[in-house]
């Protein structure tokens, strides 16, 4: 292991540490309460909370009533343009999907290290946004198999394929269907990775630089502390555009088995 | 060559996709804003496309970068 030689370790921080009750074992399957599964129940929480104060229903809407009208109307005019009018019904599933990937991104962004507290990405594990990504595959498969029966499998045979090229496209798209869920998971969870790697990365260069001297901390510590408020205001933007990049391409997704092609 | 060596050469190679995927991102937001500049009033209903050529541009850098990452820490 090339990690355990390096002074900051930058894996350290995507480590899922048991909270509350680390022996509990169900049919062979450990249930604790991890630092995971707590920042998943802040951002529910935060979400919660940040929906009742725009929920009043005012006649005129105060601010925080429009932000949450601008969420919700950015979501309904996605699935409009993507689906159609069918897509209206879908608007509950990708708006839940859409904020709660934010909000775990923007919280997992937190500077709360500077108070000793230690922000989770829970984003940042294949096993969180796989399950996400399983969940809007499901529903892909689902509605396409309940409203279209089997001919559902036209989806894998483009319009106007002419009959000889069957065969090899027909595999050829099921494989990309196929391959969907874990695409869709796997960009999400590695871009919020890849994101916090490098700001620990750079973190480790300020730290080490001002540790060898101040000569290197001037020369390397000083412009990578400058890069890294750069990197965090792009990583800031890359939350947003990974969330707002799922539920694009859930609602696309969900687009193929409500109308096929 | 020693295992450990030859893993974080491969590791060091894998980021060539990512720089690659770097020139494919750009290219798609730089052809959007390209024929954005051309003709203005079209460019609002082009946006859900341009992100779907973002996602599946940075997508392959995303997995250079999953390779370097079992390069280092599984295989």
């Amino acid at each position: 292991m090339a990690a355990e030689t390096a002074k900051v370790d930058p894996m350290h921080q995507f480590t899922i540490e048991p909270l509350l009750g680390a022996n509990m074992d169900v049919a062979g399957f450990n249930i604790a309460f991890t630092n995971s599964a707590l920042w998943m129940l802040i951002t529910a929480v935060v979400l919660w909370v940040f929906m009742l104060g725009g929920m009043k229903r005012e006649l005129v809407p105060g601010r925080w009533q429009m932000t949450v009208e601008t969420f919700t109307g950015f979501i309904d005019d996605m699935l409009e343009a993507n689906v159609g009018k069918e897509g209206r019904k879908y608007v509950p599933y990708i708006f839940s999907l859409f904020m709660f990937i934010l909000f775990a991104n923007l919280l997992g962004l937190l500077p709360l290290g500077i108070v000793g507290l230690h922000p989770f990405t829970f984003t940042s594990h294949f096993t969180v946004t796989g399950v996400l990504a399983i969940l809007s595959f499901s529903i892909v498969l689902i509605v396409g198999f309940w409203k279209h029966g089997f001919h559902f499998f036209s989806l894998f045979v483009p319009h106007g394929t002419p009959l000889p090229m069957i065969p090899i496209i027909f595999p050829i798209e099921l494989i990309s269907f196929l391959v969907r869920p874990f695409s869709l998971g796997l960009r999400l969870f590695v871009a919020m990775m890849a994101g916090h790697v490098l700001l620990e990365v750079l973190s480790s260069f300020v730290i080490d630089g001002w540790n060898a001297g101040a000569g290197f901390g001037l020369l390397v510590g000083v412009p990578s502390f400058l890069l890294m408020i750069g990197i965090c205001a792009l990583e800031l933007l890359v939350a947003a555009i990974q969330a707002y990049v799922f539920a694009l391409l859930s609602s696309l997704y969900i687009n193929d088995a409500e109308n096929l092609h | 060559m020693d295992m450990e060596a030859a893993k974080l050469i491969g590791a060091g190679l894998a980021a060539i996709g990512a720089g690659m995927a770097a020139i494919g991102v750009g290219n798609v937001f730089g052809s959007f804003l390209e024929s954005a500049l051309r003709n203005p009033g079209a460019a609002d209903g082009q946006q859900g496309r341009l992100f779907i050529g973002f996602a599946a541009a940075e997508l392959l850098g995303l997995l250079a970068f999953v390779v370097a990452m079992i390069l280092i820490f599984v295989a």
